[in-house]
């Protein structure tokens, strides 16, 4: 890196995430508007999180203001504008989740990750609580509508099913291993 | 794929659900075209559109949502000469609590899915629809997606459909957390790349003033699956299974205290509420007596297991009768529940035997709520927090007498007075859980 390196996300765009970009634009032949939450999944899923400039840099390739990117950035929880663990622990916090025990369960993904329990998060760009190394997040989310196999919970893209809290010291192991 | 298939229990009629039961199904296009896929599609395109409005209309098939609108009266309202652009819309933002039967059709049998929008594309005049999928189902997404371009690769899907001269391009948009995108209206604005704020009906009816203000339909993804079937067997085939006014079968969605969780499959109206849980679902864990049931997704009214209901039915000799109905003994069909106070809703049945606290679990729905509400309306966006404030205070034995009070009066204040049906939704589950189990609420605001 040189001392003119900037750590703006916008500018260390990859080759296959600006044509992956503009292939998802196609996508939307009536508007390019109807791109922005591609877009923000897209840049989510490279950079980890959505800093000033990407809101700036989708705005500006939709052709839009930075403030119509920003609005959905701030609505949406799966949005965040801080990095997050390297694996995220999705747990499902509602009704069936609940009665099958899921509270008990975020505080034994806790635990075993080395979250802080009492930290949590919702929304507005934060990032779920995180493990001072950096490896692993917790949160709480709302119904995953897997409600028949419950207690559930989304770990980075997969669904873990019936999870007792017995074996939530094996799963976290072997997440940190793979 | 997901991974839990149970089989069918014998009171059960898998045709939503018949392909993945089979042994060895897999989700790829061979599989689906070698157990008669894409054949509805051809007769379909064979046949004239207003034919195909009126066969699902004949069909009685309702929206499997929610809401339970009429689809082939929903599809009536799309003029299919007017000239202007029409999209389909598929919701399959699966986001209310106790529904999870739209998981395993994108998971496992996407080409189902397929087929049904492009028979409803032809007959609606469609070039473009978009599945909306909830970003949680990131495999679905991709499935979904990989079978698009498999329908593509096979004349399904683009320019010249089956050599018949109709084009329709199908997309997936994938949501960012939000319950409120499975609000058709909001799913639009999502859709648009908007804030996702419900827009008002009227004017902005969808068939009217849709997607880019453009008619178009919102269908949920089961529904949509239906009308390959309604094709298959006929209308009157098809609505014999059901009661009048509800056809088909309907996908059940069981989750909470009994034996066998998960989801089934019966003729609309097959069972009772008491049959379901009972004989379908082998009942409730040992030792346990049933408290309370919320039939259809987390915003249908609870009901309670002691009560017995007083419906008005029509006598033989066409007079009106009232009738005695215990609540075990209610009908699973939309008409039943709505006599009882209630609805189907999405198909989530959620049942819970007499460990459960009342005011815990209505307090886990207002969270759920007040996390939910989009802000958009004064009433939701403050109410659904105090009611969620008033119910973790009872709970935390810091409540006051008049709490339970305080709770009715802001659901009351919410309901109706919204843009969009989250008002009710939100209001609903507190006011029902205030009338049906009052003596747990007294308890803990006077046990101060």
């Amino acid at each position: 890196m040189t001392s003119e390196a900037t750590s703006r996300q916008a500018d260390q765009i990859p080759a296959d995430l600006l044509a992956e970009i503009e292939e998802r634009i196609t996508h939307y032949p009536v508007s390019k508007r109807s791109a922005s939450l591609p877009l923000l999944h897209l840049w989510q899923n490279h950079f980890g999180f959505i800093d000033d400039s990407g809101i700036e840099w989708i705005a500006t390739k939709l052709e839009l203001t930075p403030v119509n990117i920003y609005e959905l950035v701030t609505f949406y929880p799966w949005f965040r504008r801080e990095a997050a663990g390297k694996t995220i622990i999705r747990v499902c916090r509602t009704l069936a989740c609940a009665m099958a025990g899921s509270y008990g369960l975020r505080e034994k993904f806790c635990e075993a990750a080395g979250v802080d329990v009492h930290h949590e998060s919702h929304g507005f760009g934060h990032a779920p609580p995180t493990s001072p190394d950096g490896k692993f997040s917790v949160e709480f989310v709302e119904c995953l509508a897997s409600c028949g196999t419950a207690p559930v919970c989304l770990i980075n893209d997969e669904l873990y099913e019936s999870v007792t809290p017995e074996e939530v010291p094996s799963i976290v192991k072997e997440l940190a291993a793979g | 794929m997901v991974s839990l298939i149970p089989q069918p229990h014998p009171r059960e009629r898998r045709i939503i659900f018949e392909n993945i039961s089979r042994p060895g199904w897999s989700n790829d296009i061979e599989t689906y075209l070698a157990h008669g896929g894409y054949e509805q599609l051809k007769k379909a395109l064979g046949m004239q559109p207003a034919e195909i409005v009126d066969a699902v209309k004949a069909a009685n098939l309702r929206g499997r949502g929610g809401a339970g609108f009429p689809c082939g009266v929903k599809w009536g309202f799309i003029k299919r000469d007017d000239g202007k652009p029409h999209y389909i819309v598929v919701n399959g933002d699966e986001s209310e609590p106790g529904t999870f039967k739209d998981r395993y059709i994108l998971h496992n049998d996407p080409h189902q899915l397929i087929e049904g929008i492009l028979i409803a594309a032809w007959a609606l005049n469609v070039n473009l629809a978009y599945i909306y999928i909830r970003c949680e189902f990131p495999h679905a997404a991709k499935i979904v997606w990989n079978a698009i371009k498999e329908a593509k690769a096979r004349g399904f899907v683009g320019k010249n459909i089956c050599g018949s001269g109709f084009d329709c391009d199908i997309y997936v948009h994938q949501g960012a957390a939000a319950y409120i995108c499975g609000e058709e209206t909001s799913l639009i604005e999502s859709l648009e790349g908007k804030r996702p704020y419900p827009r008002i009906k009227p004017p902005y009816f969808p068939a009217v003033l849709g997607l880019y203000m453009s008619p178009t339909i919102v269908n949920n993804v089961e529904t949509l699956c239906h009308v390959v079937h309604i094709l298959r067997m006929g209308a009157a085939e098809y609505a014999k299974m059901g009661t009048p006014g509800d056809g088909g079968t309907r996908t059940m969605c069981v989750s909470g205290d009994v034996v066998r969780p998960g989801y089934y499959e019966l003729p609309a109206g097959a069972v009772t509420l008491g049959e379901l849980i009972h004989d379908v679902c082998g009942g409730l864990k040992p030792g346990r007596k049933l408290k309370a049931v919320i039939p259809g997704g987390s915003s249908a009214k609870v009901m309670r297991a002691d009560e017995v209901y007083k419906i008005k039915t029509k006598a033989a000799d066409g007079t009106m009768v009232e009738k005695e109905v215990a609540m075990l003994d209610v009908v699973m069909d939309a008409a039943s529940l709505a006599s009882v106070g209630t609805m189907v809703g999405s198909g989530g049945v959620m049942v819970m035997d007499d460990s459960r606290d009342m005011v815990w679990a209505l307090n886990n729905l207002n969270q759920f709520y007040a996390h939910e509400s989009c802000g958009q309306c004064t009433p939701c966006r403050e109410g659904s927090l105090w009611m969620s404030k008033v119910t973790t205070r009872l709970l935390t034995g810091q409540g006051a007498a008049n709490d339970p009070a305080t709770l009715l009066n802001v659901a009351d204040n919410i309901a109706g007075r919204t843009v969009c049906a989250f008002g009710e939704a939100c209001a609903w589950p507190t006011q029902s859980f205030l009338a049906k189990f009052p003596e747990e609420f007294a308890a803990l605001a006077e046990s101060k």
